[in-house]
């Protein structure tokens, strides 16, 4: 017989071994995630895979599914709490969309339309935080990293190499590169790792190729990312 | 006496950019006059709001006559409303909360290329800048937030009808863009 859970009061079945985000995506579910990705290790960092489980709260993206849960996703408080996390993502980085040629394909960006974030509640960091454009094709604006990891994760489980680390705690938490200058330039990424096209944000781009789709016409400026991401990940 | 709804505007550190757009409502402009005035605003040149029902701020807060406006705006407007994204996140100007405030002065009015007679501007009329520029809801306190850069023609247009109509505003997943 098959297990199931409870989604929302919806039966949803799932294969023993699967999270939960992986069973609600299996089922046309979307919950909201930035640093889950199916093809990768989850990391369980973003928070904003956020649901409630017979009572707890805690990230679909590690959290697995077992026979009866009954889950809680669609609640007005995650959204709450989802556009809570999403602000602070905002205020501890520098996303200043109108000069980031990232805009309109952001997943933080389009999470943050999804759960109609109006405006970023905290005060702003501010946070000094470096550029490194000293690669021919690959740029990092350490800017608009949110540590998801999964530059790190594409690099070592895909690309079979080790170009990005997460280093340091809490505040101080950063993004590296592994190469003795510390510059991108002298590891061994190329533009055609996953690693280099992975990020959800505008924190490692491809040189040259910002603005070939037009601001308006890019995809979360046509598409919720609900949809692109059920649809991406249900193929995978 | 006049019932109309009374909106006062006015632009910090922004570009006018958000005020434009709200002119682009076009000929729904007519339609809002009949129960809409301006009271200060670029558009009318009245120096000083009074009274007022919606304060719409465009531009964050980047110095001491930023800071003085605001207060004043918040003070006369029942409804405060941060526009755009520099009222929202500090937006560009922000950009300068990375360089010290002291170099960017040299930069512009010292060191610059082609700057004659080069000396920081101290007159005592100048507002005094701030060391970082702010986003309005980190000065008082913001009732509504108007997201984009700038926020399109719809995105007023929706907002300030909900409002008049006295429903809670909400803007649809189209009026919703940083950019």
């Amino acid at each position: 017989m098959t297990k199931t859970i409870r989604i929302d009061g919806n039966t949803i079945p799932f294969e023993e071994g699967q999270t939960i985000i992986e069973a609600a995506t299996a089922a046309g579910i979307y919950i909201p995630h930035l640093c889950h990705h199916p093809e990768f290790t989850p990391h369980g960092s973003c928070k904003l895979c956020t649901v409630n489980v017979n009572g707890r709260n805690c990230s679909a993206c590690t959290f697995p599914a077992m026979e009866g849960q009954q889950v809680l996703n669609n609640s007005q408080e995650l959204k709450a709490d989802r556009q809570k996390i999403t602000q602070m993502l905002f205020v501890e980085g520098n996303h200043f969309c109108p000069s980031c040629e990232k805009t309109g394909n952001c997943q933080l960006q389009a999470v943050a339309y999804h759960l109609n974030m109006l405006d970023s509640h905290f005060p702003h960091f501010y946070a000094q935080r470096e550029l490194d454009a000293s690669h021919a094709e690959v740029l990092i604006d350490h800017n608009r990293c949110i540590f998801c990891n999964l530059c790190v994760r594409a690099s070592q489980e895909h690309d079979g190499k080790e170009v990005f680390a997460i280093s340091g705690r809490g505040i101080n938490k950063h993004l590296i590169v592994n190469s003795d200058s510390g510059l991108l330039k002298d590891t061994d990424l190329e533009a055609s790792d996953l690693a280099a096209h992975i990020c959800p944000t505008g924190a490692i781009i491809i040189k040259h190729t910002g603005y070939q789709v037009p601001i308006g016409e890019r995809l979360y400026d046509q598409h919720q990312i609900d949809q692109v991401s059920l649809a991406a990940e249900q193929s995978k | 006496m006049t019932t109309k709804i009374r909106i006062a505007t006015t632009s910090l550190a922004g570009c006018f950019g958000c005020h434009m757009s709200l002119l682009d409502l076009d000929e729904r402009l007519v339609a809002l006059a009949d129960i809409i005035e301006f009271d200060r605003s670029p558009l009318t040149d009245i120096e000083h709001c009074t009274n007022c029902d919606i304060g719409l701020i465009e531009g964050g807060v980047c110095n001491s006559e930023n800071v003085h406006v605001l207060r004043e705006f918040r003070k006369n407007c029942k409804i405060l409303v941060a526009v755009g994204a520099c009222a929202i996140t500090g937006g560009l100007p922000a950009m300068r909360n990375f360089i010290p405030l002291e170099e960017c002065l040299a930069e512009a009015y010292i060191d610059g290329i082609g700057v004659e007679n080069a000396q920081i501007p101290s007159d005592p009329e100048l507002p005094l800048l701030l060391d970082k520029v702010r986003p309005l809801h980190e000065v008082v306190k913001i009732d509504y937030f108007l997201p984009g850069c700038p926020p399109s023609a719809d995105v007023f247009w929706t907002f300030l009808n909900d409002l008049i109509a006295g429903r809670e505003p909400s803007l649809p997943y189209e009026c919703v863009h940083y950019d």
